[in-house]
């Protein structure tokens, strides 16, 4: 059994994992909770936000969190855009259809990336990635910890977007009542894409986040995909509270794992939290019954 | 039985496939189209005649295959008895995977994604426990002879996958004629008035996931005897998941014919692809991610549906020219 010296600082690097986990599963919980999508294509498009904070860095110098003012309103445009042209008009009345439509999508993304990239590690240097903040105890890596702050922040945006703006408005009376909206004369396509793109900025923002202590390869988001679906359905479909605590509870459930079943066993605690919660309770811990 | 008939037909032609064509190379891609027909065969039992949309097929064909090359290697177990624990073993993953998903009533999407978590639960069991060889993988060693269930021949291989695809084709038709399809198909259309009208869902998506998982696991153990080699990311990894469920999505969920022609179609356009740039990293997938696309686009009903909704507009179009 190892003592609290090896515990805390192991749970504390959990956690700020975790926030990473969490900005991640925000924007598909947004997704999933307004369009009723299960976007596969999330780990693939948070690639595609990685690819770009490297080349902005790489090509123009722009510092990763510069580039939270470039990488997610660009990814909110590919979002608006993927939504309205092609994932919108796949559904055909039908959830498996759209699941196949971003399984493809994903598959295209990921593998345009294998060609022109090749599956090279690539990472981006700044002079803070490794400095690190002694907390606890623990030295954590400065770019982990301004993350954490990062997907606070983030999740209070996305909630004071949700509660306090006119989209928002919109954006909760089409999740709640299709029909009813339309009537009012909401433009649901719109809406739907509106909501799609900002789920994809939030990729955005993570990517700008995740850089620095994180590097991108064209399969980097499988490790996500399945993380981030573990995270929403944990933390109650559609609720940004639930999917930061979600986020937090599977970096420290993957990071404690790891201390007691060894690197290549500890993910499977995550995917057996997964499946018990699936199966026993699909609503999630904070979600109410359906 | 005019399905039948045609199934018949189309299969003894099949057989004698390997006489005709003597090019080792072509004797190969035929081989591998008619081994993703019996993927796609298998999804098609729990996905297209069941509703059950799995992305997680590879839980099954990975056992399947583990089973053969574990009991080989480890053991000492002739492959041919390999060969029916293999199946009997996916079957049984099936069913624990059936009872934990289908006993709590989860559907669609939630099938889906805990199908393919219980795949990635494998996948990392088969990378970490000693006897499946973790990350390195399994080595079976040559030994060609019959009653190793090795060949020297591509022709020999051949054979025995046209044998088990044979048998899930029958399997399908079966399921197509018989009061257990039609139960299966009563659920896939609406549960809820299934039940109502004395059909227990739960049974019914049992047995289906249970054929399927059985002809998966079959299909797994010919990979590895065929290949003689696989690691935790061939046999469980996502790419056996999705070309099972690509096959009869792009062919025709739902019919007998469907994986078949899905099958000619993605391995014609892989060639072709391959023929006409070369073998580049990705962009094979790029393809297939393409197609599966635009099939849930234009063509939700697969090729097969296709097929007959143009045969349908020739035949109105005659009538009403008389």
């Amino acid at each position: 059994m190892p003592d609290l010296a090896i515990i805390v600082p192991s749970v504390l690097n959990g956690l700020t994992t975790g926030a990473l986990y969490a900005l991640v599963a925000l924007g598909l919980t947004l997704i999933y909770g307004v369009l009723h999508i299960i976007n596969f294509a999330h780990g693939a498009l948070l690639m595609v936000g990685l690819y770009a904070v490297y080349f902005l860095h790489s090509s123009f110098g722009i510092d990763p969190y510069v580039s939270l003012l470039i990488v997610p309103p660009g990814m909110f445009a590919l979002g608006y855009a993927l939504q309205r042209g092609i994932i919108g008009r796949a559904s055909h009345g039908r959830d498996e259809n759209i699941l196949l439509v971003t399984l493809g999508l994903s598959i295209v993304i990921e593998n345009l990336a294998l060609f022109v990239f090749r599956s090279d590690t690539r990472s981006v240097d700044t002079p803070y990635s490794f400095e690190v903040v002694e907390i606890l105890g623990a030295f954590l890596p400065l770019p982990k910890v301004v993350a954490f702050a990062g997907a606070l922040i983030t999740a209070a945006l996305l909630w004071l977007l949700m509660s306090r703006t006119d989209l928002g408005r919109a954006i909760r009376a089409l999740a709640k009542e299709r029909k009813g909206a339309k009537l009012v004369g909401i433009d649901v396509d719109h809406v739907f894409a509106m909501s799609f793109g900002l789920g994809i900025a939030c990729l955005g923002v993570a990517a700008c986040l995740l850089l620095p202590s994180y590097y991108v390869t064209p399969q980097v988001g499988h490790g996500f995909v399945l993380i981030a679906f573990t995270i929403v359905v944990l933390g109650g479909m559609g609720s940004f509270v639930g999917a930061l605590v979600g986020g937090l509870i599977i970096g420290v459930v993957e990071a404690l794992g790891g201390l007691f079943l060894g690197e290549s066993l500890g993910q499977i605690g995550i995917f057996l939290i997964f499946i018990l919660v699936l199966v026993f309770r699909p609503t999630g811990l904070l979600g109410h019954k359906v | 039985m005019r399905q039948l008939a045609l199934l018949g037909l189309v299969f003894a032609a099949l057989f004698f496939v390997p006489f005709v064509v003597t090019s080792e190379a072509w004797q190969n891609t035929i081989l591998m189209t008619l081994y993703a027909a019996l993927l796609g065969q298998a999804w098609n039992i729990l996905g297209g005649y069941g509703g059950q949309f799995s992305f997680g097929h590879a839980a099954f064909f990975g056992t399947g295959a583990y089973t053969v090359a574990v009991l080989q290697v480890q053991l000492g177990v002739n492959p041919w008895v390999g060969l029916l624990a293999g199946g009997l073993m996916a079957v049984a993953v099936a069913a624990f995977i059936g009872f934990t998903t289908f006993r709590y009533g989860l559907r669609g999407s939630y099938f889906a994604l805990v199908t393919l978590a219980f795949a990635e639960v494998l996948r990392i069991l088969a990378n970490t426990v000693p006897f499946t060889g973790a990350g390195v993988g399994i080595l079976i060693p040559l030994d060609q002879s019959a009653a190793n269930l090795q060949f020297a021949s591509k022709a020999s291989y051949y054979w025995l996958v046209w044998a088990i695809a044979l048998a899930a084709f029958l399997t399908v038709w079966w399921i197509g004629h018989s009061r257990f399809g039609a139960r299966l198909m009563a659920v896939r259309d609406n549960e809820d008035a299934a039940r109502a009208l004395g059909v227990d869902p739960f049974a019914v998506k049992m047995r289906a996931i249970m054929l399927s998982g059985l002809f998966s696991g079959l299909a797994g153990v010919f990979y590895a005897q065929y290949f003689l080699y696989l690691d935790p990311a061939i046999a469980y990894g996502p790419a056996i998941s999705v070309e099972s469920l690509l096959v009869p999505i792009v062919g025709g969920m739902g019919t007998l014919f469907g994986p078949l022609l899905g099958a000619v179609a993605l391995h014609g356009v892989s060639e072709a692809s391959r023929a006409l740039i070369g073998d580049l990293p990705g962009i094979s997938l790029v393809l297939y991610g393409t197609i599966l696309i635009l099939m849930v686009l234009f063509a939700p009903r697969g090729l097969a549906g296709l097929v007959r909704r143009l045969s349908a507009r020739r035949n109105s179009r005659e009538t009403t020219n008389v």
